[in-house]
């Protein structure tokens, strides 16, 4: 083989990689990715029963009920609210009137079945798309954003 | 006072870089022996000066200072010793200040172990080593200064995030960044390279044992932080492909294809342009990680909450050293000349497949992390990218790679016979269809990748060994003539086996703990049991436990297997009173490489508790593989040809007479 030839064939070897990777990618965006909505997104975009998202608000405080393992609550970011159902163990950081994030299954526009349930890190973190979902609503209130530093003197 | 001395030596290890930054390379430039010789004593003194910074901020915490920021919010008088003390790199400013303490010190062993390095590329390397130090120096005392005072002192403090106490916290950071910053130095050596526009096989065998330390370390460290998240955050799953996490992968699949290259470099002088261009990426991700984490764009257990002037100030070093660095390779890169041919079949021919696959694979773990920050900011769409992206991407790139992998060391280099090399791996083979085989017959039926998976694994985990049992003619010779022939045997090929095989040990845990693992969630009442394979639970009584900073809710179970007693479990729930905030402690126990697998959720008012209950059946085996792969690694360190030629030997050459 000469040179060129030898060349070539690690270039074509390279290309093949790169476009099996890009197509894999490509793919994969298409199919796996989740798109996050507050209640009132599901309701303004008319987002699809049966379809797979994240669905991010505030627990409605009064709305928790459990039974054994199974839980239902209301997420509303203040002017929709949808209801959740989820099987399994919630979170520890999981509280009545604090953020949380369900990735789930959407039922219809009004219930949502959660696979996954996520609360916040910690005291003083509102997840960021929850945040930002409230602050649309007009709904964010000063206290949520405290940082540990927030009693700086 | 202290924390008025910890500030103090921050600003002279900042003055100190910046003279570091500059007169060895313009001595470099001038030839100037008496600059260049000034970057040694300086990367020496800066290193101390950050020590003594780092110190103070752990006697800080020690001591419980609360009049400082840092340690009142991060900190409580309750806390243990030790906890006080991983405190230290538990936040924001703390763990910068690691940060740079590791820089300057992969800049002073440089100093004292690199005196066999020519003295222009020493001063070089130390120079551009200076300019990250300099430029993260005043990232901290601009935007993130550990030693700010309260002007009011309060009695006690806000306590540490509780998933943070942990051991595992202890020793994560640490060994992170020790990988994370030990790429720095590949990184120095590549611009320094470029900046002399020179480069040669001993370029490849100077960097490549500080490229394989800092792969280590970034390996330990991986690991450690998987197995924290695996037994702290109480969710049984030990990767999220969490954005965090992933900021971690990028940097060592770079580093690990860098490792590669290098090889290449050193033995055939091939690859020269490539392997610059990959030391300069593996610590460009380093710090692309760096910044995800510290910015605050990404909501994770890893962020601190933080302010945008911070993530404004990464961005611009990121931009700096990322944009500066590749215009420079840009620019001179044509100037390093080409060097060795070879087959496409052949050892040179495996090793850029490898790098082939690991960049993209890497490529793709890139595309997945930031395809929805880029999303967010263009559109306004939030998506989240979670495992089945990595999984159908990242997936079916790592197959092939651990497919090839037992072929590169039996190809021969410049030209290599494939074929022969796979009558070679007959054994393997054999080993691999068998194993599927057992699996096949053991777990009836089942998804149809998952005895493949542990097919691959065995063919992985034995074709390592093959060139190894080959060349000490094991079963041919007497066994002791073979144990000496294995003595003889270069370190390095031994530490590539033992790397290898402790990959396939690694996909073997995944593959067992991702298809074959049995989970329970159910409500428990106190006398009740559970069975999950052959193992019963009883769940014994609950009671309530004091700890040091927090009040814990104990659930006792009792395993039994076949009538017979294994033991205790005990899971808990733990309130931190400080941060009135709660975390979940699972208990494990472990049967041979598989665990079993208990967390709590909530107490019910009848006094049930919900439970959730895994067994996962090899799971250990994922971190004993990476630490089997650190032992080939350390192995390869060990080597006679790096210890000769590396600057860890710095101190032999003393005994010959001066040049």
């Amino acid at each position: 083989m000469t040179r060129k030839q030898r060349r070539l064939v690690l270039i074509g070897a390279g290309a093949l990689v790169l476009a099996v990777a890009a197509a894999l990618v490509l793919t994969a965006l298409r199919d796996s990715i989740v798109f996050f909505n507050s209640p009132t997104d599901v309701v303004e975009k008319k987002v699809q029963a049966g379809s797979r998202i994240r669905l991010g608000g505030l627990v409605q405080p009064g709305t928790v009920v459990r039974k054994d393992v199974d839980a239902t609550f209301d997420v509303t970011d203040g002017k929709n609210v949808v209801r959740v159902t989820y099987r399994g163990i919630l979170p520890d950081l999981f509280r009545e009137g604090q953020g949380v994030v369900a990735e789930g299954t959407l039922l219809d526009a009004a219930s949502f079945r959660a696979d996954t349930v996520l609360a916040k890190h910690d005291e003083n973190y509102m997840p960021k798309e929850v945040a930002d979902a409230l602050k649309k609503q007009g709904h964010w209130k000063d206290d949520y954003g405290k940082k540990p530093g927030g009693a700086k003197q | 006072m202290i924390a008025e001395v910890g500030h103090y030596a921050l600003v002279l290890a900042l003055a100190l870089a910046l003279i570091q930054a500059t007169l060895p390379i313009a001595g470099a430039r001038l030839n100037d022996r008496l600059l260049m010789g000034i970057a040694e004593p300086v990367a020496v003194v800066q290193f101390l000066f950050v020590a003594l910074a780092f110190a103070a901020l752990t006697t800080l915490y020690v001591t419980s200072d609360f009049s400082v920021l840092n340690v009142y919010e991060n900190s409580h008088s309750a806390k243990p010793l030790i906890y006080k003390i991983t405190g230290v790199w538990g936040n924001h400013e703390g763990s910068m200040l690691l940060w740079v303490l590791i820089l300057a010190l992969f800049g002073a062993l440089v100093a004292l172990f690199g005196s066999n390095l020519p003295q222009t590329l020493r001063a070089n390397v130390l120079g551009v080593q200076a300019w990250i130090a300099s430029a993260f120096f005043l990232f901290i005392l601009a935007t993130s200064n550990p030693f700010a005072r309260i002007a009011r002192p309060p009695f006690e403090g806000r306590d540490l995030n509780p998933v943070l106490q942990d051991i595992g916290l202890a020793v994560h950071p640490p060994l992170l960044y020790l990988g994370y910053v030990g790429f720095s130095i590949s990184f120095s050596f590549a611009v320094a390279a470029l900046m002399e526009g020179r480069i040669d096989a001993a370029w490849a065998r100077w960097v490549r044992p500080w490229t394989l330390a800092a792969w280590c370390f970034l390996t330990l460290g991986i690991s450690m932080g998987s197995y924290w998240a695996y037994y702290e955050l109480g969710w049984g799953g030990w990767w999220f492909w969490d954005p965090v996490e992933n900021a971690s992968l990028m940097p060592w699949l770079a580093g690990t294809a860098l490792l590669h290259s290098a090889v290449v470099m050193e033995k055939r002088n091939a690859l020269k342009v490539w392997t610059i261009l990959l030391a300069i990426l593996a610590f460009s991700l380093s710090l692309l990680g760096t910044f995800l984490v510290r910015s605050g764009v990404l909501t994770s257990v890893h962020t601190f909450a933080s302010d945008p002037t911070r993530g404004v100030f990464i961005l611009c070093i990121l931009v700096f050293f990322i944009g500066g660095s590749l215009a420079l390779y840009a620019w001179r890169a044509s100037a390093l000349k080409q060097g060795g041919l070879f087959a496409p079949i052949s050892r040179e021919g495996s090793l850029v497949l490898n790098n082939l696959l690991l960049t993209t694979a890497c490529a793709t773990v890139f595309v997945g992390t930031l395809y929805p920050l880029a999303l967010e900011s263009l559109t306004g769409d939030k998506i989240s990218v979670g495992a089945p992206f990595f999984n159908a991407t990242f997936g079916p790139l790592f197959l092939p790679l651990m497919i090839a992998m037992p072929f590169g060391p039996l190809l021969a280099w410049k030209r290599g016979d494939l074929y022969g090399a796979a009558q070679r791996l007959t054994a393997a083979f054999v080993v691999a269809l068998f194993a599927m085989g057992v699996t096949v017959a053991i777990t009836h039926g089942g998804p149809v990748l998952a005895p493949f998976l542990i097919g691959v694994a065995a063919f992985a985990m034995t074709g390592a060994f093959i060139d190894i049992v080959e060349r000490i003619q094991l079963f041919r010779q007497p066994f002791g003539l073979s144990l000496r022939r294995l003595v003889g045997l270069p370190r390095s090929a031994i530490g590539t086996a033992i790397a290898h095989f402790g990959l396939g040990v690694c996909l073997l845990g995944i593959a067992s703990e991702a298809y074959y693992g049995a989970e329970r969630i159910l409500s428990m009442k106190p006398g009740q049991s559970v069975e999950v394979r052959g193992y019963d639970l009883t769940f014994d009584n609950l009671i309530a436990r004091p700890g040091p900073n927090y009040r814990e809710l104990v659930a006792k179970f009792t395993v039994k297997s076949g009538g017979e007693t294994l033991g205790i479990l005990e899971p808990s729930k733990r309130t931190f009173t400080a941060r009135n905030s709660a975390t979940t402690e699972a208990a494990l126990m472990t049967r041979g490489f598989s665990q079993i697998y208990l967390s709590l959720g909530d107490v019910g008012d009848d006094g049930s508790i919900a439970v959730r209950l895994y067994h996962k059946p090899l799971v250990l085996l994922i971190w004993l593989g990476t630490v089997v792969m650190v032992i080939g690694g350390v192995f390869s360190l060990s080597d006679r040809r790096l210890r000769v030629g590396a600057p860890r030997a710095a101190r032999k050459p003393k005994l010959q007479p001066a040049e």
